[in-house]
């Protein structure tokens, strides 16, 4: 194990924290807020402690496959330690648990918090909230890597272990273009949507925060009913989003590269079926509630996007649909969206290989010499991947289990336990009855709330770079 | 520049690795999905499974914004292949390995005819090579220019030779040698030097000369050439029947051991001049009676690399002879230095450090005319070989009245298929292919030697 390498790569991620904390520091200095000293303090914390241990450049720079499980868990978990700070630290949040929840909520794109009344923490604080959406959605480390040179296929082994999806293609050669190619498609989806907030009247700061929940899936809103209030045309704007950024981000360059056809894949395409599915279910299901369709539609398009993108949004309280929207809801939770892009779950690729696998093996029953391979795109899947596909099914049950037992021992309903593990371990942010969109994560006790941090890390991470940190074998010589 | 590499095999992987790490944007493509993975997972290019000779495959790789497709399979045909598709599909320059000898004696036509930038024969390669440190079996380090006619040769000034106290430019006028000494390194210092540097004992001095005069300068500075007069060489491959060609060529005497009796007669019909010897190059007794105890230079060839270190630690043993072993496959060089088997060749090593060269001259080239670029020493001083195809301001005025640059040198000046080692009367003509020696990396042009 590479100690000085993970340390000096640390180093880096909380001298980027510290420049990613200048945006909240910006706000507090234009609103003339006071966490203005706390959001500076952080900042000469993280760049202090970055600063030394960048010092020294280690000699041996060479990573293998377990320091970039390793490094990717470990900078997470700085990352959302060091956030959780200006939190803690003006005392807006006085647990540090608690503190340490929202930030990693933050992060990971989860969206779930612990706060009664979002509108009483500063301008700033909220701002960070949204702000670490945006840098948690496409990944930190990846960022990074693009600018800070490490030489050979290293990079490799963080990327995969910190995107998202069942394998990881790049765009270009090298792993710096690739990360360039899609911060750059990020950052002008973000900004379409930042404009056309505004169009809608929102004001700048609302339309940033927006902006930045959306882009990184996460769903923390600035005001307590979070898109609620706003304008139908802000809604929609919304929801376009939340569809458009739950799309694998491959898409958007195959589309810019004119290869419309291959953009438009087997993924993608069964991503829009769901969604227009759940859409037109779910619409027709909440109908009565609404006093017209197009109400209703509304509604339930803005909800099916936010839980299948995992961001979290919400306009109405979906928590008093009828149960088979909920049940609907709870199960598109589990599924997430493309692989690829910034949201969280299963994803639909996964599934896909999930559902073929088990065709194949049916098919096996019946002609049980048939040579079968499973495809997707007309590309085969080779078998390392449906392997580690299968794999992933095994760890996420058992993850969900055995925090769905600890979770258990707050005695609060089961729906209540099952949604709030189903949320957190798929980035979503909100659940059903005590934990639905109008409520909050703040009543679970203390070691409950530790097991949600890490399994919203967990689910960020894709399961096995945290899993691995818990293996004393990662540790051995 | 953006690079596609066809064959992940030893070469594509030496290739992919190296090239990436000079900052080149690599796409590998092989058939096999194992290997690609494993190559973009180690390093940092990006893979595509499938046949590289097919338009489909190609234009996933990215061929149509390539600047070099270099196809490496395992099979010639393949290979000529995938560089003519290559050609067709995108505007880049293309480079085949061509291993057999019918279709590697064609290359002039395929480089001509089918546009190919670079043909190389991975056994022609390392036949040079070892034929080089053969002839001048006690220097550094060897490199060859203009295909061959020009060589330049690292060594270290003996003690008491007529070089220390010698100022380069009475080179000429006291040892009566045409060469031209382009670097010295003296303790951590370099220096290109001017007409007046004196030389010192253990100067490490680099020399431009044609070979034959090179080993004329040796003999007049008294510099121990060792030079070889008879070599044994074991296995009858490929590259043992090029190396045969070459060394009978500069005048060794060459016996040839190989265990196949058929291809002992085709390697007889195939060479002149040289012993051909039936037998097992691993039975002692065979080695013992070819007179391995009174030969110059002993060279391993032989399939497998076990046996061919084995001959070199026998052949030491028994005499006191030059070693070269060939290693194709094994990589542990650390554990192979130890064992003082004096030079290694590795053939797929020479292969892409070729192509490397060629790319490293292509990058620094790009709008310019240069051929071939060579780290002297790395990092600090190149040689760089141009053609002068048009009229430009260095053309026809006398070296001594053109105002260079300081530290740059002309090395050597190829005219009509001749090796002219100037000086300062002489001047640069259209037509000339001349060898820049510099410690300014990144000449894009001859006409940036000037002030």
């Amino acid at each position: 194990m590479n100690y000085r390498m993970i340390s000096y790569i640390l180093g880096w991620i909380l001298i980027f924290e510290g420049m990613f904390l200048a945006v909240p520091s910006v706000t507090a200095l234009v609103y003339g807020e006071s966490a203005l000293w706390t959001y500076i303090l952080t900042v000469s914390i993280c760049l202090l402690i970055g600063s030394l241990l960048i010092l020294k450049k280690p000699e041996k720079r060479r990573l293998y496959a377990r320091e970039g499980c390793v490094i990717v868990s470990l900078s997470w978990i700085v990352l959302s330690v060091f956030g959780a700070l200006p939190f803690f630290l003006s005392g807006e949040i006085p647990s540090f648990i608690d503190a340490l929840f929202e930030a990693t909520s933050g992060f990971t794109t989860t969206g779930a918090s612990i706060l009664n009344d979002v509108e009483a923490i500063s301008l700033a604080s909220r701002m960070w909230r949204s702000f670490s959406h945006w840098v948690g959605g496409m990944g930190v480390l990846v960022f990074i890597m693009a600018f800070i040179p490490l030489s050979g296929g290293q990079n490799m082994h963080i990327m995969k272990a910190e995107s998202p999806g069942p394998s990881v293609s790049k765009l270009v050669p090298r792993v710096k273009t690739t990360a360039l190619l899609l911060y750059s498609i990020y950052f002008v989806l973000t900004l379409m949507e930042f404009i056309l907030l505004l169009f809608g009247g929102m004001d700048v700061y609302g339309a940033l925060n927006t902006s930045f929940a959306t882009g990184g899936t996460g769903g923390f809103g600035y005001l307590n009913s979070s898109i609620g209030g706003f304008s139908p045309y802000i809604q929609i704007v919304v929801t376009v989003f939340m569809v458009l950024f739950a799309v694998n981000f491959n898409c958007y360059f195959l589309l810019l590269t004119k290869k419309i056809k291959d953009a438009f894949n087997l993924e993608l395409r069964t991503f829009l079926i769901i969604y227009i599915a759940a859409t037109a279910l779910i619409t027709i299901n909440i109908s009565g509630m609404f006093s017209s369709t197009g109400d209703a539609l509304r509604n339930s398009a803005f909800t099916v996007a936010s839980i299948m993108s995992t961001t979290g949004f919400s306009t109405t309280d979906f928590n008093l649909w009828p149960e088979f929207s909920r049940t609907l809801l709870v199960i598109l939770m589990f599924i997430g969206a493309c692989a690829g892009s910034t949201c969280g779950g299963i994803k639909i690729s996964r599934i896909i290989i999930l559902f073929k696998g088990m065709a194949k093996e049916l098919q096996t029953l019946i002609q049980p010499r048939q040579v079968k391979k499973i495809k997707m795109d007309s590309h085969t899947i080779d078998h390392e991947t449906v392997r580690s596909v299968n794999t992933f099914m095994v760890a996420y049950t058992m993850i969900f289990v055995i925090s769905l037992i600890i979770i258990s021992f707050d005695s609060h309903d089961l729906i209540t336990s099952f949604t709030a593990v189903a949320t957190t371990l798929s980035n979503v942010g909100p659940g059903l009855e005590l934990i639905g969109p109008s409520s909050n994560f703040s009543f679970f006790s203390p070691q409950a709330k530790i097991v949600l941090i890490f399994d919203m890390l967990a689910g960020r991470l894709e399961l096995f770079p945290m899993l691995l940190l818990f293996s004393p074998r990662t540790w051995k010589k | 520049m953006n690079i596609i590499i066809v064959g992940c095999g030893k070469v594509g992987q030496a290739l992919a690795e190296q090239l990436n790490e000079e900052g080149n944007n690599i796409t590998v493509i092989d058939l096999i999905a194992k290997k690609v993975n494993d190559i973009s997972s180690q390093h940092d290019v990006m893979g595509v499974v499938g046949n590289g000779a097919t338009h489909l495959v190609q234009q996933e790789a990215g061929i149509s914004k390539a600047d070099l497709l270099i196809a490496v399979t395992g099979s010639d045909e393949l290979n000529l292949l995938c560089c003519l598709i290559a050609k067709k599909a995108g505007n880049c320059q293309t480079i085949a390995r061509v291993r057999s000898p019918q279709y590697y004696t064609e290359a002039p036509f395929l480089k001509d005819e089918l546009g190919l930038a670079m043909v190389i024969n991975p056994e022609q390669a390392a036949a040079n090579e070892i034929a080089r440190i053969l002839r001048f079996p006690s220097a550094i380090k060897i490199d060859s220019f203009g295909r061959g006619k020009v060589e330049l040769l690292k060594f270290r000034v003996p003690e008491g030779s007529p070089l220390t106290g010698c100022a380069a430019k009475e080179i000429a006028t006291k040892l009566h040698c045409d060469v031209l000494v382009c670097t010295v390194e003296r303790g951590d210092e370099v220096h290109i030097p001017k007409g007046d540097f004196v030389f010192e004992e253990k100067d490490v001095i680099s020399i431009v000369a044609a070979p034959r005069k090179a080993a004329e300068f040796f003999k007049r500075i008294k510099y121990k050439t060792n030079s070889i007069k008879d070599v044994m060489i074991a296995g009858g491959g490929e590259l043992g029947h090029y190396l045969c060609e070459q060394l009978t060529r500069s005048g060794m005497s060459v016996k040839l051991i190989e265990k196949d009796a058929k291809r002992c007669e085709e390697l007889c019909e195939l060479l002149n001049d040289v012993t051909v010897i039936n037998g097992d190059a691993s039975d002692q007794n065979i080695l013992l009676e070819a007179g391995l105890e009174t030969t110059g230079a002993f060279v391993a060839l032989t399939n497998l690399d076990e046996e061919n270190i084995l001959l070199s630690l026998f052949a030491k043993s028994a005499g006191n002879c030059k070693l070269i072993t060939k290693i194709n496959r094994i990589d542990f060089g650390s554990v192979i230095n130890h064992l003082d088997l004096d030079t290694i060749i590795y053939p797929k090593n020479i292969t892409s450090d070729n192509i490397v060269r060629y790319v490293r001259a292509m990058r620094s080239s790009i709008g310019s005319n240069m051929e071939t670029l060579y780290n002297i020493i790395k990092g600090k001083v190149e040689a760089a070989e141009f053609i002068i195809k048009e009229q430009s301001p260095v053309v026809d005025v006398p070296l001594m009245e053109l105002a260079l640059k300081p530290n740059v040198l002309v090395a050597a000046i190829l005219r009509d298929k001749k090796v002219l080692i100037p000086r300062g009367h002489d001047s640069l003509q259209i037509g000339d292919a001349v060898i820049i020696v510099s410690s300014r990396l990144a000449l894009h042009d001859i006409t940036d030697i000037l002030k």
